[in-house]
């Protein structure tokens, strides 16, 4: 029992936690790691919106990865959140194909697909559902997304 | 064989389509395929989008909600949607859907009207 407490009493210290995933780039892992997310974020003790929220916005990251990053091909998705405190921060990370203008990319409805299927929400939608979206992308060298959430404000 | 994403239903000249139950873009493939022929075979005036069992949705969502949208009134039909939880609602009014497309609470409200 007593080592029961300290190991209680270790973790309580511990402020700071992290889950790392590589993800296939593959459409059937959009649900996956929006679900591995929610499942891992649900130790905040979220509202049911806010881990809805959060799930969207990871959606959205990794179906531009599939999409966009690796254009339907191969390739490894990226994922790190992190819990510290009241802060939940999501990154989203592809080797792909990059965005050449990102300032463009993340204007509402824009969309380089041609099939009509797109609506080009997806950063809007991140940022609708997340405090912060940051993008750093160059061509050739992939995209990192990164999002962050004050959890029960 | 897997379950089918999406099922439609024909009531005369409207098409009921029933949502899956996370509306993503891995759900999502089929979807222009499946319309396009059934619009190309029958005589629609009237697409329904029945979400009474889905639970998730993101802009792949929006975007082909959209589309149907766009493809419909170009043909002077139109496009309705019924079943919609608050998440949904939620969804749609952010990806601007709710002032484009009719809400009913039925299935049968949303055919007659």
């Amino acid at each position: 029992m007593g080592m029961d407490m300290e190991m209680a009493a270790k973790e309580k210290k511990r402020e700071k936690e992290t889950l790392r995933m590589e993800l296939e780039s593959r459409s059937e892992n959009e649900e996956f790691a929006r679900v591995a997310v929610a499942m891992f974020m649900s130790r905040m003790d979220p509202t049911m919106e806010e881990m809805e929220d959060v799930k969207t916005a990871v959606s959205e990251a990794v179906t531009n990865g599939v999409i966009h990053g690796y254009a339907g091909g191969e390739g490894i998705i990226y994922i790190e959140v992190t819990i510290e405190g009241r802060e939940l921060a999501v990154v989203v990370k592809d080797t792909g194909a990059g965005i050449p203008d990102v300032k463009k990319a993340m204007e509402p409805m824009y969309t380089t697909d041609t099939t009509g299927e797109r609506s080009g929400m997806g950063f809007s939608f991140m940022e609708a559902f997340m405090d912060q979206v940051e993008v750093v992308s160059a061509p050739g060298e992939g995209t990192r997304v990164t999002m962050r959430k004050q959890i029960g404000r | 064989m897997a379950e089918p994403v999406f099922t439609y239903e024909a009531k005369g000249q409207v098409l009921v389509i029933h949502l899956p139950r996370e509306l993503d873009h891995h759900n999502c493939r089929n979807l222009r395929y499946e319309t396009d022929l059934l619009l190309a075979e029958n005589y629609i005036r009237k697409m329904v989008f029945d979400f009474s069992r889905t639970e998730f949705m993101d802009s792949s969502g929006i975007g082909i909600l959209l589309n149907r949208y766009k493809q419909m009134d170009r043909s002077g039909g139109e496009v309705a949607i019924y079943g919609a939880g608050p998440r949904i609602l939620r969804v749609l009014t952010i990806g601007g859907i709710g002032k484009l497309v009719p809400r009913y609470d039925s299935k049968e409200a949303a055919i007659a009207e």
